[in-house]
This record gives C-alpha cells, sequence and structure tokens, in this order.
C-alpha cells in the first residue's frame, strides 16, 4: 500500500514539475511574442531614414534599433574573431599535446574562469581599460576594451569544445595517417582537425550566442544608450541586449515600450536562429561520424 | 622538424594565456582592491551595514541579498528540475521526453535579460498585485525568475547523469519486474548522488554569478531583507550600480571587494565539484 502510494506520489510529481516548467517557459516566451511581434516593422529598425541611405551608412539613424543592432555585430565578430584563434590553438595543444599533471592543470583553470561571473570579468576589463589609461590617453571603456572582455568570457567554452571534439574521435581515425609517416603536426592539420571542425564549429556559433545575448559585461566595459554607428575601436557603441535592459528601468513612453519589446523579440530570434545553427551542425556531425565509418 | 616545434610552442602559448586570465583577473581584482585590506579590515566589511553619510561602507547587506536570492530560487528551482529530469528520462513517454527535452535545450539558449525584460512587466505586477505590497520588485520575483533561468541547465545535467547509468544496472532492474518509479528510487538516483550534487553546485554558481535578474526585479535596495517581499541588492548588482561612481572614492572601491568575494565563491564552487568528481573516480 506504501509503495503504490509512493508511486503515485512520485509520478504526479514529475508531471506536475515537467508540466509547470513547460508552461512557464510558453508563458514568457508566449507573452513577449503576442507583445512584440505586432512592433516589428522596417520603421522600429530604421526610424524615419530609408533603409538603403542606413545601411550604406549616408544618414545617421536616430530613432531606429539599427545603431544597436550594427552596434552588437560588431562586437560579436570583434570579440569571436580575437577568441576564436586562441581558444582554438589552446583547445588543440589541451587535447593533442599535453599529458597528465599538466592538462589537469591547465582544465582546472579554464573551469575556474568559465565560472568566473561576467560581472566580474566585466570588472576586470572595466579595470584593464583604466589602466591602459594611464599610458594611453585615448583608451576609455570602448568597443574594444567589450570585445576584449566578452573574448575572456568565451574562451574557456570554445577551449573546451575543441578539445571535446578532438578527443572524441575514435582512435581508428586517430592513428590511420601516423601509420603511413605523418608527423604529429600532419596528423593534426589534415585529419584530426578537419574531422573535428563541425563540432568546433557548433562550439563557435554557441559563443557567438553569448556574446550577442551577454550584457553584463559590455555594462561595465563601454556601452551606452545612444551613440549611434560606432565610428572607431575605441568609440563607445550601443548593443540589443543593453537596449532592452535600458528600456525596461527607464522608458519615457509608451512608443518607446514598445521599442523595447520589438528589441526583445529580435534578439530572441538572432539567439534562436544561432541556436538552431548550432544544433544543426551538431547533428550533421553525428550523422557523418555514423554514417561514413 | 622545426615547423612541428614552432606549432606546439603556439599551441602551448595560447594555453599558458588563455589559463593566465584566470590568475590575472584575480590579481587585478586584489590589486585595485588594496587600499581596503590595510589593516585588515576587509571582513569588518564584510560583516558592516553600508551606509555613506555616516562612512560605513561594508558590503554585509548585498552578501545577505546575493545569499537569500540564491538560497530562494534554488528552492524553487532545485526540486522541479529534479521531477522533471525524472519525467524526461524515466517516466514519460518516449516521443513526449524528446519533446520535453528539445524545449529544455532550447530555453538553455534564451538571453537572461529577456527573462528581466519579461519579468519586469509580467511577473513583478503579479506579484505586486498578489501581495499587495510595494512595488513587487522584491526577493521573491527574482528568485523565481531566476530559477526560471537555472533550471535548463541543472534539468540537463540530471538528465545527463540520469542516462549514464550502466546498461547492466538497468536491465537488472528490469529482470527483477521493477517499475520505472522502483527503478528510478532504488537504481538511478542511489547511482546518481554524485551528478546530482555537483549539478546542484554548479547552479548555485550560475546563480550566484547572474546579475541582469536581480538587478532587473529585485529592488537594489541596500538594506538587509527582512522578509521574501523585501527588497534586495545583490553583490553582482551592486558593481553594476556603483561603476558609474567616483574613481577614487571608497564607494568604488568597495565593488572590488565584492568581485573578489564572488571570484573566490565560484572558484571554491569549481573546486568542491572537482573534488566530488575525483571521489566519485575513486569509487567506482
Amino acid at each position: 500500500m506504501k509503495e503504490r502510494f509512493i508511486e503515485i506520489f512520485i509520478k504526479s510529481f514529475a508531471w506536475l514539475s515537467g508540466l509547470l516548467l513547460l508552461s512557464a517557459a510558453f508563458v514568457i516566451i508566449g507573452f513577449l511574442l503576442v507583445k512584440g511581434v505586432p512592433t516589428l516593422s522596417l520603421s522600429l529598425i530604421f526610424g524615419d531614414t530609408s533603409p538603403a541611405d542606413a545601411l550604406l551608412l549616408r544618414r545617421q539613424v536616430l530613432t531606429g534599433l539599427f545603431p544597436a543592432m550594427a552596434g552588437t555585430c560588431l562586437l560579436v565578430l570583434l570579440s569571436v574573431g580575437l577568441a576564436t584563434p586562441v581558444g582554438l590553438a589552446a583547445g588543440i595543444y589541451l587535447a593533442e599535446y599535453s599529458r597528465g599533471n599538466l592538462k589537469s592543470f591547465f582544465s582546472l583553470f579554464y573551469d575556474i574562469l568559465a565560472g568566473v561571473p561576467s560581472i566580474v570579468i566585466g570588472l576586470f576589463g572595466f579595470s584593464l581599460a583604466i589602466s591602459l589609461h594611464h599610458y594611453v590617453k585615448e583608451i576609455y571603456p570602448c568597443l574594444l576594451i567589450s570585445a576584449l572582455a566578452l573574448a575572456f568570457l568565451v574562451l574557456p567554452y570554445l577551449i573546451r569544445t575543441t578539445q571535446f571534439a578532438m578527443e572524441s574521435i575514435p582512435s581508428e581515425t586517430r592513428l590511420t595517417a601516423p601509420a603511413l609517416g605523418a608527423t604529429k603536426l600532419q596528423n593534426i592539420a589534415y585529419v584530426l582537425f578537419p574531422r573535428s571542425l563541425p563540432g568546433i564549429a557548433s562550439g563557435v556559433i554557441l559563443a557567438i550566442g553569448r556574446c550577442a545575448e551577454d550584457t553584463a559585461v559590455i555594462m561595465l566595459t563601454g556601452v551606452v544608450a545612444a551613440a549611434g554607428i560606432p565610428g572607431s575601436l575605441l568609440s563607445a557603441y550601443e548593443a540589443l541586449p543593453f537596449y532592452i535592459y535600458y528600456i525596461s528601468s527607464q522608458y519615457r513612453d509608451a512608443y518607446e515600450l514598445q521599442t523595447g519589446y520589438g528589441a526583445a523579440v529580435i534578439l530572441l530570434i538572432i539567439c534562436a536562429c544561432l541556436f538552431l545553427a548550432a544544433f544543426y551542425l551538431k547533428n550533421q556531425l553525428m550523422d557523418r561520424m555514423l554514417y561514413r565509418q | 622538424m622545426k615547423r612541428e616545434c614552432f606549432a606546439e610552442t603556439g599551441f602551448l602559448g595560447a594555453a599558458v594565456l588563455s589559463a593566465s586570465l584566470t590568475a590575472l583577473i584575480l590579481i587585478f581584482m586584489l590589486f585595485l582592491g588594496f587600499p581596503l585590506f590595510r589593516g585588515g579590515c576587509f571582513f569588518t566589511l564584510l560583516t558592516t551595514p553600508w551606509n555613506p553619510d555616516k562612512g560605513l561602507f561594508g558590503i554585509y547587506p548585498m552578501l545577505a541579498g546575493t545569499l537569500s536570492i540564491v538560497f530562494l530560487s534554488l528552492c524553487w528551482a532545485f526540486p522541479l528540475s529534479l521531477g522533471a529530469s525524472a519525467l524526461i528520462s524515466v517516466i514519460a513517454p518516449t516521443g513526449f521526453a524528446k519533446f520535453c527535452k528539445k524545449t529544455v535545450q532550447m530555453l538553455t539558449g534564451i538571453p537572461t535579460v529577456i527573462y528581466g525584460f519579461v519579468g519586469v512587466f509580467l511577473l513583478v505586477p503579479f506579484i505586486r498585485e498578489m501581495f499587495a505590497s510595494g512595488s513587487g520588485m522584491s526577493i521573491l520575483s527574482a528568485s523565481l525568475m531566476l530559477s526560471m533561468v537555472i533550471s535548463p541547465t541543472m534539468i540537463l545535467i540530471f538528465t545527463d547523469t540520469f542516462e549514464s547509468i550502466p546498461a547492466s544496472y538497468s536491465a537488472a532492474a528490469d529482470a527483477l519486474g521493477a517499475s520505472p518509479v522502483q527503478k528510478l528510487l532504488y537504481v538511478i538516483l542511489p547511482y546518481s548522488r554524485q551528478g546530482i550534487f555537483a549539478g546542484l553546485i554548479l547552479s548555485v554558481g550560475r546563480a550566484m554569478g547572474d546579475t541582469l535578474i536581480a538587478l532587473m526585479l529585485a529592488g537594489n535596495a541596500v538594506a538587509v531583507p527582512g522578509s521574501i517581499l523585501d527588497s534586495a541588492r545583490t553583490l553582482t548588482a551592486h558593481i553594476a550600480l556603483v561603476i558609474a561612481a567616483d574613481f577614487d572614492s571608497i564607494e568604488f572601491k568597495t565593488i572590488f571587494a565584492a568581485g573578489l568575494v564572488l571570484y573566490v565563491f565560484t572558484t571554491s564552487l569549481i573546486l568542491l565539484v572537482r573534488i566530488i568528481g575525483g571521489m566519485g573516480m575513486k569509487n567506482r
């Protein structure tokens, strides 16, 4: 009798928590879509400026989301561009060259770095900017500093995904090239690296997603509410997630609030697309691994 | 052969560079917060209240705010995640379980700022109406939304652990005629104790490191919270709010103390997970 009771209790608890989670998620996303989708239009993005003029940078967009979207794009390109080469190289070192104590020492450091809260990374970026300011007067918190700090944030993830992708290559594949007389570097360059590319690519896409969504880091390192398209690496800039945060706390009228909903929907769509791309690449990897062998 | 050497040095350089960042962040925090440590007043800082008018710059209220929000959000998120992962791995029919897992994976990709935004315009008014108290920006609102942020990752860790039990264990339970729930209770859960604990600790780290939810939903009042409907400020939100202050002020220096506390906390959590993982290896 007691067993029966426990069984029913656990089953209903599991169903309850699963359904609660799903419904909460659907309420959150549904609320955003219902409020946000009707606001989506070209004028939301470009304001009164014509899209062609804005895209060719002939005229400033003053009321639309275009500067924030451009800022986010530039930021993502820069930070992922900075982090990817270092992350891949370190990942390759971890997977192929380091052994024993050295390896666990390195991975401990990366684990700690991955666990450091993003606001602390932002604070580090900010301190870096003010320290550099003593030597180079032009450096304030700016696009470049934000990109650097974001690169620090995603570096451990890149390293780990690269390492994991390389290490999960089966040993038959791993030993073929050396058996034919290839050196270690040749083996990495012609066999192991190309083979783990889909896994690495999905890691890079997830890193792009993290850069696009992160707000805490950029808040401390140079994002502002109104700056237009950044003119150089050392200027302030706008970004979508910060715009959303800013609107939620200081919107002045209903129209501004509407643009906030619009911005949130746009960010959600961007992140969902990136996520699906990463997912697709990962599955591609699985298929290739399964069918080619 | 020269190229081999060159490449290896390059890879090593990247690895050392990335690892040194971890140390560099700590050094920066220590160096810039240094004026606070002289005379051993760092620990008094952690236990005194915040009252700039009287010259008191303790971060105790923020520490209390952080701990209460983290604790409360885990109180919601942990049972929820455990139940949901039991549903996904054991109880639900395969099709629905797959759908749930896909949805949970998608949820991990939603930006935190969006959770915060929806929280401000949906959850906060709701809490305000429900409890008819103040602005609705409270520990309760922040912890509810934060539990939504940390649950998906926790569920993924739990389901991974549940699904990693050896097939022979699972088959043995089936052969003895165990129902799915009995299998969960007597085989899967005891076997995944360490995985569950590790997932819980990692979630504590995530909840503690989150800035935006608390910043947007907890109201940021600098006082030790007395109830869950009180407004509170977390260490992370404190850093975000004070950054605009005058650079030479003591007020500004306290954010490095807050950063240091966060760094030390999260690092010890990671070390704890490692130690548990090491114990798990030995036991098997």
